[in-house]
């Protein structure tokens, strides 16, 4: 195990008491989070920081759940004593979204009322509703306001939500590779995935699991999909080229081609569709449909983010297309208009989206020096309270 | 070296006021504009080491690119725009400074003197394009593209009808500092002007 590893951990669960209310009128009588910690937190719970998961992502984001573990959690790059997201300085939480697959309260979990697989009958979820959620988790750990609330894609969607739910809960806002809204071709691409998935004939209208079957074809093709975009052309040329794993082009040699980056994908949709649930990742995809942050503030960003008192870092990557940096620009230039202060850095990057992921001494060091910052001035803060 | 034209930038910038950096570099004008006149705005800054330095210190610093304009940006939206020793890094600077003018009230612009002793003795007598200290470029491979003198500039703001509130000249050698005040073209290293419409 690496060094600077938060090294072991364990997930926690704790089951919230309703009614909890979603954006969609329905009500939850009881909700389930699972949720990961690292680090210590300190005596005035000032030193809080909330990591938001993307679509495919859960609590699992640091460490290791055993010695024989072979893959630390999703976002151990940045994550650890040390890295950017400093745990000896900060006390990391990260949860398992409402409505995802990873042990909260989703589609797969059980309907009190029927007993029976949530299925397709799990109501829609927004933004809004896991920014609620993980508040109430806040308030379980004692934490009145985040240090940062922080994440990527998809994540980084609810922590801007969080900066106008609850402006005085969060002391910076850190947005990787997001947007305030999805493009039409963004959209586009996350229907087809849905529709792969639900044209699966396993997939009997959301009800596999009470059935016993798995629409895992169907979930293979939309994470490749998703894959695809993800990635960038000039990456997968990288990477793969036309570089082939079996057959030959030799004339008068009937043999059928593949090429790598066929079996790669194919291997990508097969581990994908075997650990993670249909209808969470339809629910997932919709509520990045949904999302637009000045909905409800006249379509104006500058009015919506006028009612943030956070401080806020955004990075974006030069090849990444599905979430381009032209849409972290909008963020930005409505932050500036709404005079609120903002740090921002486009990195070079041939990864594509998923550079939010993968080491990049770039945004590491950059990433490093904004969260330094941002215990520095807690500890300042601290300091100057003994002091008076 | 020590940046002589940032010290009277910053008597200029009145307090609590709103400003912009164009080409920010580390920020230390910015940072120190924030610390000590609670200032509060941005810096604008492409290289990536600057921008670094920048988020070192604590400072606003956005990544963009001023050769794309600031059309991102309101009118009248800062108080001060500022840019310095960068007018002549940029394709096209006067539009730039119009931009300054429409984006800020005010402007305080910094650059470089090509018309200073050392710059017209190097061309006179060794018939090559000037190299000093202050800039340390070959002509092929500088990022400094539009040179000017404070002849040049003074003609730009008299064509362009920008008002000088203030102009100052400054110069790190002891002897071109006396002489700056009677012969500031031939004289003064750099030239800070602050400009409204």
């Amino acid at each position: 195990m690496p060094a600077n590893s938060v090294g072991i951990v364990e997930p926690k669960s704790h089951t919230f008491p309703g009614p909890f209310k979603l954006a969609c009128g329905r009500v939850l009588d009881e909700y389930t989070l699972v949720y990961e910690t690292y680090g210590t937190l300190n005596a005035d719970k000032s030193n809080g920081v909330l990591i938001c998961h993307a679509l495919s992502g859960h609590h699992h984001a640091a460490g290791y759940h055993s010695e024989s573990d072979k893959r630390p959690g999703w976002w151990d790059h940045y994550i650890g004593p040390g890295k950017p997201i400093d745990t000896n300085k900060f006390f990391v939480v990260a949860v398992n979204n409402l409505g995802g697959c990873h042990g909260s309260t989703g589609p797969s979990s059980v309907n009190p009322q029927t007993g029976k697989p949530w299925g397709p009958d799990f109501p829609p979820l927004r933004a809004r509703d896991w920014v609620h959620s993980q508040a109430q988790l806040a308030d379980l750990l004692g934490i009145q306001q985040w240090a940062a609330v922080v994440g990527g894609s998809l994540g980084g969607m609810q922590a801007m939500r969080w900066s106008l739910e609850y402006p005085d809960r969060l002391r910076h806002c850190v947005v990787i590779a997001s947007a305030m809204k999805l493009s039409a071709q963004n959209i586009a691409f996350n229907e087809t995935a849905r529709q792969a998935i639900t044209s699966d004939p396993d997939f009997r209208d959301g009800r596999y699991l009470e059935e016993e079957t798995l629409p895992r074809h169907g979930l293979s093709v939309a994470r490749m999909i998703g894959h695809i975009t993800y990635l960038s052309d000039d990456g997968l040329g990288k990477k793969f080229g036309r570089e082939l794993r079996s057959g030959t082009f030799e004339q008068g040699v009937e043999e059928l081609v593949e090429f790598q980056v066929q079996s790669y994908l194919r291997y990508q949709g097969d581990t994908f569709s075997g650990s993670f649930d249909p209808n969470t990742y339809i629910l997932m995809t919709r509520a990045l449909d949904y999302f637009d942050l000045a909905r409800e503030y006249n379509d104006d960003p500058v009015e919506a983010f006028s009612h943030a008192r956070c401080k806020f870092m955004l990075v974006s990557f030069t090849s990444d297309w599905r979430f381009a940096p032209e849409r972290s620009r909008e963020i930005v230039d409505a932050l500036m208009h709404a005079n609120i202060p903002v740090t921002y850095a486009e990195v070079e990057s041939p990864m594509g989206h998923d550079a939010f992921l993968l080491p990049n001494e770039r945004y590491e060091k950059f990433f490093s020096a904004y969260m330094n910052n941002v215990a520095r001035e807690h500890s300042a803060e601290i300091t100057s309270g003994v002091a008076k | 070296m020590i940046r002589q034209d940032l010290d009277i930038i910053y008597d200029w910038v009145p307090e609590q006021s709103r400003v912009l950096d164009l080409g920010c570099g580390d920020g230390t004008l910015l940072e120190r504009l924030t610390r000590e006149k609670q200032v509060s705005g941005y810096g604008l800054e492409i290289d990536p080491k600057q921008i670094q330095k920048c988020v070192e210190r604590g400072v606003n610093v956005v990544e963009q690119n001023l050769d794309n304009g600031l059309k991102n940006f309101a009118d009248h939206s800062f108080d001060t725009v500022v840019m310095t020793q960068a007018l002549q890094t940029l394709r096209f600077p006067h539009l730039v400074v119009e931009e300054m003018l429409r984006v800020g009230r005010e402007c305080i612009i910094t650059f470089p003197n090509f018309g200073q002793w050392k710059a017209r003795w190097h061309l006179a007598v060794s018939g090559r394009m000037p190299v000093s200290d202050l800039l340390p470029y070959e002509w092929y491979d500088t990022p400094n593209i539009h040179f000017c003198t404070f002849k040049d500039f003074e003609v730009l703001c008299r064509e362009h009808r920008w008002k000088i509130l203030h102009r100052q000249v400054v110069s790190e050698s002891p002897v071109s500092g006396v002489l700056k005040d009677f012969l500031p073209n031939l004289f003064g290293e750099t030239a800070i002007y602050h400009l409204t419409r």
